[in-house]
């Protein structure tokens, strides 16, 4: 196939060296590492902690950090995202940000009145 | 900017290079490839946050009476009791070192070592492929169910359930339990209450004896549930087969020269990128369907 001029292979990192490469294997073993206790954590929390009631909202905001960690290591490393520009990440993570926080939020709210109004919903507004 | 530039662009970007976003260049110095595979990923992201999303919903709405997944998922391969989520953990290990195995392919294609890089995608096709298996018995435990299932009453939604002690796991005889209505609603819950004696027998008379779970009934409580279980995983299981087939089309590649001839791996990191997706929304469906 012939190379057409209109398109540009532009990459930050096409190659790199040994040494470097040597330094991004460590990287990633770390990462793996990280990845695998925060896991183990993670079950044996629950394995612990799942059916008592008054750890419950603890468990739970505890998993989803956790889970936002172990996300962003894989997109930053792993995915290579954090090495892209500034301009870049933006691109790729702005718009996901913005909309998902929306449906979340809109999500959440309207559960709790799906289906009529919760009893006792009058409590929960002071009136 | 070292690397496979290709011969005939490269000057017209450094005439521009004062104006990034004036034509001619590339601002996100990234190539055409990488920036699509990209963008598709975050439509994705979409897909998968819509459903984890409806999936919060209806949890949340029906919060007291949804099955704890720690109930649900205690088989393990080979051992005959049980022991909660370890399966589902063990599995999310396997999906993560092969997202290092990959991660390992790709940089071993930025030193050209065609050798290396088909050694590490062979133990990624090989770590996604034992994924999709566990994925498959973890299916098939839950769509057969227990030895002494549970019993879909006349409503043909609600199930009664044998109570079972959640930490030994015996069965306690003759002991079931219910969705309980809030009072004057009948969707909504307030948890479960227990039926035993006369009451559920007169319950089991005009019910049905079901074992497992499928998308119209589901033995460990809420269909809704299973409808996600089936339909979130199986989405998920979905794309990892398909990234198995799409690192296996490009280690074929690899194997074949190709790379070698067009100077760069760069195919072999777009493959990873699809693949390390695999894996970020795997994080996402363990802590919610299986964790919380």
């Amino acid at each position: 196939m012939d190379a057409r001029d209109d398109i540009y292979e532009y990459s930050l990192d096409t190659h790199h060296s040994e040494e470097a490469g040597k330094k991004m294997r460590k990287k990633f073993m770390m990462v793996l590492a990280l990845l695998s206790a925060v896991t183990i954590i993670e079950v044996g929390m629950g394995m612990i902690w799942s059916r008592d009631e008054s750890m419950k909202d603890i468990l739970k905001y505890t998993f989803i950090i956790l889970t936002l960690v172990k996300a962003g290591y894989i997109t930053m490393i792993f995915m290579h995202l954090g090495d892209e520009k500034k301009s870049f990440q933006w691109t790729v993570l702005a718009p996901y940000f913005v909309l998902i926080g929306y449906l979340i939020f809109i999500c959440l709210v309207e559960a709790t009145y799906a289906g009529g109004t919760r009893p006792g919903i009058e409590n929960y507004f002071g009136f | 900017m070292s690397g496979h530039v290709s011969q005939t662009a490269a000057p017209s970007h450094s005439d521009h290079s004062a104006s990034p976003w004036g034509g001619g260049t590339s601002p996100y110095k990234v190539s055409y490839g990488k920036m699509m595979m990209w963008f598709f990923l975050i439509s994705d992201a979409f897909t998968f946050s819509g459903l984890l999303t409806a999936y919060g919903f209806m949890r949340h709405k029906y919060e007291d009476i949804w099955p704890t997944a720690g109930d649900v998922f205690t088989h393990f391969p080979f051992y005959d009791g049980h022991i909660e989520l370890a399966y589902v953990a063990l599995m999310t290990f396997i999906l993560i070192a092969s997202s290092v195995t990959m991660v390992l392919a790709v940089e071993a294609g930025h030193r050209m070592k065609k050798k290396s890089v088909q050694f590490w995608m062979v133990l990624t096709i090989l770590g996604g492929a034992i994924f999709v298996g566990s994925q498959a018995w973890e299916w098939y435990h839950f769509i057969h169910g227990t030895e002494h299932g549970a019993y879909l009453l006349e409503d043909g939604v609600t199930v009664m359930r044998h109570k079972i002690d959640p930490q030994t796991h015996v069965l306690e005889e003759g002991t079931f339990l219910v969705p309980e209505n809030r009072e004057g609603s009948l969707t909504e819950f307030s948890g479960f209450k227990e039926v035993s004696g006369n009451e559920a027998a007169v319950m089991k008379s005009t019910a049905t004896h079901i074992h497992g779970a499928n998308l119209s009934h589901n033995e460990y409580g809420i269909p809704l549930f299973a409808d996600f279980f089936f339909f979130i995983t199986g989405f998920h299981g979905f794309h990892v087969f398909s990234g198995v087939c799409i690192n296996f089309i490009i280690f074929l590649m690899v194997v074949e020269g190709k790379f070698e001839k067009t100077g760069h791996y760069e195919m072999v990191e777009k493959s990873g990128l699809y693949w390390h997706f695999v894996d970020l929304v795997w994080v996402f469906v363990f802590t919610f369907f299986y964790l919380l």
